[in-house]
């Protein structure tokens, strides 16, 4: 059923204008943060209205939308905003990452490789990778805009002066196409090798009112020392319940008795896999006896 | 001989009140010019114009580059300017928290302006950091501390390491010693004396305090409202005062 006090995807045509123009501003410098003039959406910022904001522009009635929190499309999260949609644009929605064309994320890149003619819309809480260090706006952005990027080094030296090896394991700051340094919002590192991809994808931070964004095929280097080069790691595990080995896992604790297993992050992935018939160490054996 | 810093007409208001006016003196590689001159005389804003900080409303600062000699720093891009004072100078605070990152370890303070220009390994970095923490006389030990948990002179000693990494050519300081105990003062002194004379740096130093200029500037320069109304050796100024100023400064020092 349709709210017909909504415009299409909520947002009035102008501000979705607006939005289309900043997008296209960021498509075309890959990497910058372009300021847009963030509403107030019906969710609280913690929700992800940057990303609502973008996927809200990029959507027409034919698209069809995904939405997952942390790999899952069953989250409350993830179903709030997708109920949203269905609501305020009437779109179809699916959880098969192939079938979509449009996806919202929260800090996860799906596992199955993204194709041509996709978005991947980002929600971003904070934008600026320099902040952890320079906190004054006005001095990260001439930082940004005289490429002076030798801080987001002292981040990862402190990182190994304190842990022995680069603990940043979420958020971990990229070049892109080698001039921007950009925050590719809370992902797992595991997931930054796959930010070059065949997609397009926006990063909408809501709170901050910035967006970035990355066109197809855009080359995206993680930084790093010579001597201590970036890992994708990932828990030294198979999914116990797909048994796939190069998936990204969540730990899960099973009792409390200190029973546990490792699952893909990503549901569509791992159910799809075990539909196929694949079968991880603790499936259940009975039902496919 | 080129100068390495030529200072020309170099005048700054704030509002109708002036900060410093027509300042002109020429700096040569390897000497120390010393600044001094009453609280409000003007020094602290011609140190801002001379080292790119603060824009003057007139005048010229030339600076000798590496690369392309004879420079006006004032009508440099700003690129060419933040570069120039993360490479070939250095500016030391007067308060060590201006002048480092307090939240980022003794070690990652130092190694910054080498990663600043490109260095892009952990092993080397961390070693110079090391050996310049170990000329400032700080023990390999303190590397990974950050610098709240050092005393008041230790912070300036780190602030000077993490300035002088990069081999600077010119070196600007600020009241280096201001808000030190008198011994600690001392100690501070008598490194700054054998860091300029070993690297052969060039440097501005501004301070009330002459003694400190008497151990460190080859030369002098006495304001007074802006102006300078005195400047030659520092040994001439000091035991030979011309202006009546000076000699106030100089004999009120001597009385205490
Ligand atoms: N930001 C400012 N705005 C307005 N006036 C200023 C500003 N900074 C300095 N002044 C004025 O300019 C004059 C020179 O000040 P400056 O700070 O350069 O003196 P100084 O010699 O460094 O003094 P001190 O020894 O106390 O540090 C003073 O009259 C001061 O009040
Ligand atoms: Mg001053
Ligand atoms: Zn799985």
């Amino acid at each position: 059923m349709t709210d017909q006090a909504y415009n299409f995807a909520y947002l009035d045509e102008q501000t979705k204008r607006m939005i289309r123009r900043a997008l296209l501003k960021a498509l075309a410098v890959p990497g910058y943060q372009v300021p847009f003039a963030s509403r107030e959406m019906p969710m609280p910022y913690g929700w992800g209205t940057g990303g609502v904001q973008v996927t809200a522009a990029c959507l027409t009635p034919e698209d069809r939308l995904k939405v997952i929190d942390q790999g899952a499309d069953d989250t409350t999260n993830a179903v709030s905003i997708r109920k949203f949609f269905e609501r305020t644009a009437e779109v179809e929605t699916t959880e098969h990452t192939a079938e979509a064309s449009v996806i919202q994320t929260r800090h996860r890149i799906p596992e199955q490789p993204l194709e041509e003619g996709q978005i991947l819309v980002y929600q971003v809480p904070i934008p600026e990778p320099l902040r952890f260090l320079e906190p004054r706006e006005t001095e990260t952005r001439k930082m940004h805009a005289l490429e002076e990027y030798g801080l987001m080094h002292v981040k990862l030296y402190e990182d190994i002066a304190h842990n022995g090896a680069i603990s940043t394991a979420y958020a971990y700051p990229v070049k892109v196409e080698g001039r921007y340094v950009m925050d590719p919002s809370p992902i797992p590192k595991f997931d930054n090798p796959k930010l070059e991809n065949a997609a397009i994808q926006l990063f909408g931070a809501g709170r901050e009112q910035r967006i970035y964004a990355l066109p197809p095929h855009t080359k995206v280097v993680s930084l790093d020392f010579e001597d201590h080069p970036f890992e994708a790691s990932k828990a030294d595990h198979a999914c116990d319940l797909c048994g796939c080995g190069t998936s990204y896992l969540d730990e899960v604790i099973t009792d409390d008795a200190g029973g546990r297993m490792f699952v893909c992050s990503d549901t569509d992935f791992c159910a799809t896999r075990q539909a196929q018939g694949h079968r991880g160490a603790l499936s259940p054996q009975e039902e496919y006896a | 001989m080129t100068p390495l810093l030529s200072v020309q007409g170099v005048t700054k208001h704030y509002g109708a009140r002036l900060g410093c006016g027509n300042v002109n003196f020429d700096l040569w590689p390897g000497e120390v010019m010393g600044i001094v001159g009453e609280s409000g005389s003007g020094k602290s804003t011609l140190l801002s114009c001379l080292s790119g900080q603060l824009a003057p409303d007139a005048g010229k600062v030339v600076f000798d580059t590496r690369a392309e000699g004879p420079r006006d720093v004032l009508t440099m891009s700003e690129p060419e300017r933040r570069m120039l004072a993360r490479t070939d100078w250095a500016f030391v605070h007067q308060n060590a928290r201006d002048g480092l990152r307090m939240g980022v370890s003794a070690g990652g303070n130092v190694g910054e302006r080498l990663m600043a220009v490109g260095a892009r390994n952990y092993a080397d970095i961390r070693a110079q950091a090391i050996d310049w923490l170990g000329r400032v006389e700080i023990t390999e030990d303190r590397v990974d501390d950050r610098p709240r948990a050092f005393s008041g002179g230790m912070q300036q000693r780190l602030q000077i390491a993490r300035n002088l990494v990069t081999g600077p050519r010119l070196v600007f300081m600020d009241e280096p010693t201001g808000g030190l105990d008198v011994s600690v003062q001392a100690r501070l002194l008598d490194l700054l004396r054998g860091l300029v004379r070993e690297m052969g740096l060039s440097a501005v130093i501004v301070t009330h305090d002459l003694a400190v200029v008497r151990l460190l500037a080859d030369r002098l320069m006495v304001m007074k409202g802006g102006h300078v109304v005195e400047t030659g050796l520092t040994d001439q100024v000091l035991d030979d005062p011309q202006h009546g100023y000076t000699q106030l400064l100089v004999s009120s020092v001597l009385q205490v």
